[in-house]
């Protein structure tokens, strides 16, 4: 201790006398680039929703088996917080679980930063029942909007369709900040944000599983993969676009990926800088997470998008990492 | 007569009850945190089984969860320990110094002793975002072009980027202003406990002030010091909500520095250099993440992380009371 005391200031003085600093700019130092033998190096700094991060992280993991040297990292601050670090360039890549937002599509205007959209993947967000309920398969959007609306009136099951049980509907959703709330709210409900507020929620996905597998009479709904993960403990419903039940459709990978399960499937992007994708690991990065990274979107409980879809990312992509004179994103 | 004294001992009867529910209050209080524990403990340590193997501490996380390991969030966290502590004791333990030995009684004293104890009621999310603001972009001054300084000690090349980002360095920093608070009241406390008829003593022997603290304040207090800081760094490293407001990452496949056993010191000494300036994950965040992941297996993961947290926390009270203990020794009067 008594030493310690002593000799940290000591120490300190020490460094900034015995060695002699110089300034430099960050870029001309740990820039990534191609090194003689040709491998790739530098580093990729991803943020953004915690929707995609399972994707990114898998594509991350896998990247780096094949080049070792390139360093990978990926944060989940959600889409909005992630945007806004991307808007001031500290990261190059942001996941996102919506399209950007026009104050975003500003800010990063007035910071100069370009940025190229690609679409990733789709989630289809799933209604669930407990596996108990027998009377529930299909519920149409306007029910599913008369049971989330603000100010909704419906409080037994029985005030959806009379023929349903006399008991309570517990309701269990994503809590406010989270993308998936944003873009049920908006799509059930008619606008961002709009819900009935007296619900159980939860930003951790597995305490909605918990609960709604452990109530007979609840309701919940969050992202396909947490279904996908709890096919034994839970009850999917289908989602009917208009008033016939006939229409329903239950969320599968096929359905997801057909465009048949409307319209709570939602499309996942990456945002990238464009800057960035001038540096050779994240042109073959982005290229990896297109092409042979594609395998791994099932993997980890998302629907791949479909081949048209997909060529056009990939179209998207070699259109702006191959030339310097890219038009400008979206 | 009769009467009174059976009125008296029904009543002191009466009196010994209370007593003995009293009592039993106090220990069904005791035994309640104790419970609590154990209940924690037995859960967590059920569902770690089998999961906390030697491949789970040597391994980064991945997307399988028979795969995932803690390496990354392991080290990043004793890194994070090792510069907090480096941080917060000179300043905590001098500023305590100041306000104990020097300024004592003054206004300024009594202004900082109350800014003190309101600060370290301050949410931890306060600090972290402050902490974002200040180490990890220092108010933008650099704006878009942030600038290196390379420093050469010699024998290694140093490499401190501008503003630090989200790097070791600046989540040191911001876990140094959470817990600065703590440790100068507990520091404040230990000189205080230190009698004052040692410094008198040693003033009547002709030391100087320096010398009283340095050779007689300052050991005595050792002790109650060190346990402060410890109690407030263990504090600091279950800290989450600051590390995730100043970035701090959730997918990393490399420690800081590159640096992964005791030996890459030795093989690999300018890891040691870069190590401070490398981005990183922590034990918390790493758990944090694998909870709220929807592979029900990540759950054994997540216990298994808990338990590795556990250990460093309690290796950490262990040094703390080994070293206690040590100086207590040589404490007589």
């Amino acid at each position: 201790m008594r030493l310690i005391l002593e000799w940290i200031p000591l120490f300190g003085v020490g460094c900034l006398l015995l060695g002699g600093c110089t300034v430099q700019d960050a870029n001309s130092v740990g820039g990534g680039s191609s090194n003689g033998s040709g491998g790739l190096s530098g580093t990729i700094t991803i943020d953004g929703s915690s929707t995609v991060f399972p994707i990114s992280q898998a594509m991350a993991e896998e990247f780096q088996k094949l080049h070792a040297d390139v360093k990978v990292v990926v944060a989940e601050s959600g889409t909005g917080g992630g945007f806004k670090k991307f808007m001031l360039g500290e990261t190059e890549i942001n996941d996102a679980s919506r399209p950007i937002k026009q104050k975003e599509i500003d800010a990063c205007k007035k910071a100069g930063i370009e940025y190229l959209e690609l679409k990733i993947a789709i989630d289809g967000l799933s209604i669930i029942v407990n596996p108990k309920n027998d009377w529930c398969d299909c519920l149409t959007v306007a029910q599913l909007k008369a049971i989330w609306a603000p100010g909704s009136t419906v409080k037994n099951w029985s005030d959806v369709d009379p023929s349903w049980p006399e008991k309570e509907i517990k309701l269990y959703g994503p809590d406010t900040d989270s993308g998936t709330f944003d873009y049920f709210t908006e799509v059930i409900c008619g606008k961002s944000g709009a819900s009935r507020t007296d619900y159980n929620p939860s930003a951790d996905d597995n305490v909605l599983v918990r609960g709604v597998a452990g109530d007979e009479y609840s309701l919940g709904y969050f992202g396909y993969a947490y279904y996908a993960e709890n096919k034994d403990k839970l009850k999917i419903v289908g989602v009917s676009p208009t008033d016939d039940i006939a229409d329903c459709v239950k969320p599968t990978a096929e359905t997801i990926e057909a465009g048949k399960y409307v319209p709570l499937s939602r499309p996942l992007f990456l945002y990238v800088n464009k800057a960035a994708l001038k540096k050779p690991e994240i042109a073959v990065f982005l290229n990896y997470y297109m092409e042979q990274g594609q395998a791994l979107i099932s993997e980890v409980g998302y629907v791949r998008l479909s081949a048209a879809v997909l060529e056009e990312t990939q179209q998207a992509l070699r259109g702006s990492s191959g030339a310097s004179a890219a038009p400008s994103g979206e | 007569m009769n009467k009174p004294k059976s009125v008296f001992e029904s009543r002191l009867a009466a009196r010994h009850r209370q007593g003995r529910l009293f009592g039993a209050v106090c220990m069904a209080s005791t035994w309640f945190g104790i419970g609590v524990l154990v209940v924690l403990l037995a859960g967590v340590t059920w569902q770690a089984g089998g999961w906390l193997n030697w491949s789970f501490l040597t391994h980064f996380d991945s997307r399988h969860p028979e795969q995932a390991g803690i390496l990354a969030g392991l080290w990043g966290s004793l890194w994070l320990i090792l510069f907090t502590t480096l941080f917060s004791v000179p300043v905590g333990v001098g500023a305590a110094l100041y306000l104990e030995e020097y300024e004592s009684n003054g206004w300024l004293q009594r202004l900082v002793q109350v800014n003190l104890s309101n600060l370290a009621g301050v949410p931890s999310i306060v600090y972290g975002i402050l902490g974002l603001t200040v180490f990890v972009r220092m108010f933008g001054v650099f704006g878009s072009q942030p600038k290196v300084v390379e420093m050469s000690l010699g024998f290694i090349d140093v490499h401190i980027p501008l503003p630090f980002g989200r790097t070791v360095i600046a989540a040191a920093l911001t876990l140094t202003l959470l817990i600065l608070p703590v440790v100068i009241v507990a520091a404040q406390e230990a000189l205080r406990a230190v009698p004052s008829s040692i410094r008198t003593a040693s003033y009547a022997l002709g030391a100087t002030k320096w010398q009283t603290i340095r050779h007689q304040v300052l050991p005595a207090a050792a002790p109650g010091i060190l346990t402060g800081v410890i109690l407030a760094v263990s504090r600091a490293i279950g800290e989450t909500a600051p590390l995730v407001m100043i970035g701090a990452l959730t997918y990393v496949a490399f420690t800081p520095g590159d640096i992964s056993s005791p030996t890459d010191i030795i093989t690999n000494p300018a890891g040691l250099a870069e190590a401070p300036f490398d981005t990183f994950t922590a034990l918390p965040i790493q758990i944090f993440n694998w909870v709220s992941r929807p592979k029900t297996e990540y759950q054994h993961v997540a216990a298994a992380g808990i338990l590795v947290l556990l250990m460093v926390l309690l290796v950490l009270n262990g040094v703390a009371i080994t070293l206690r203990h040590r100086y207590q020794k040589r404490i007589r009067w």
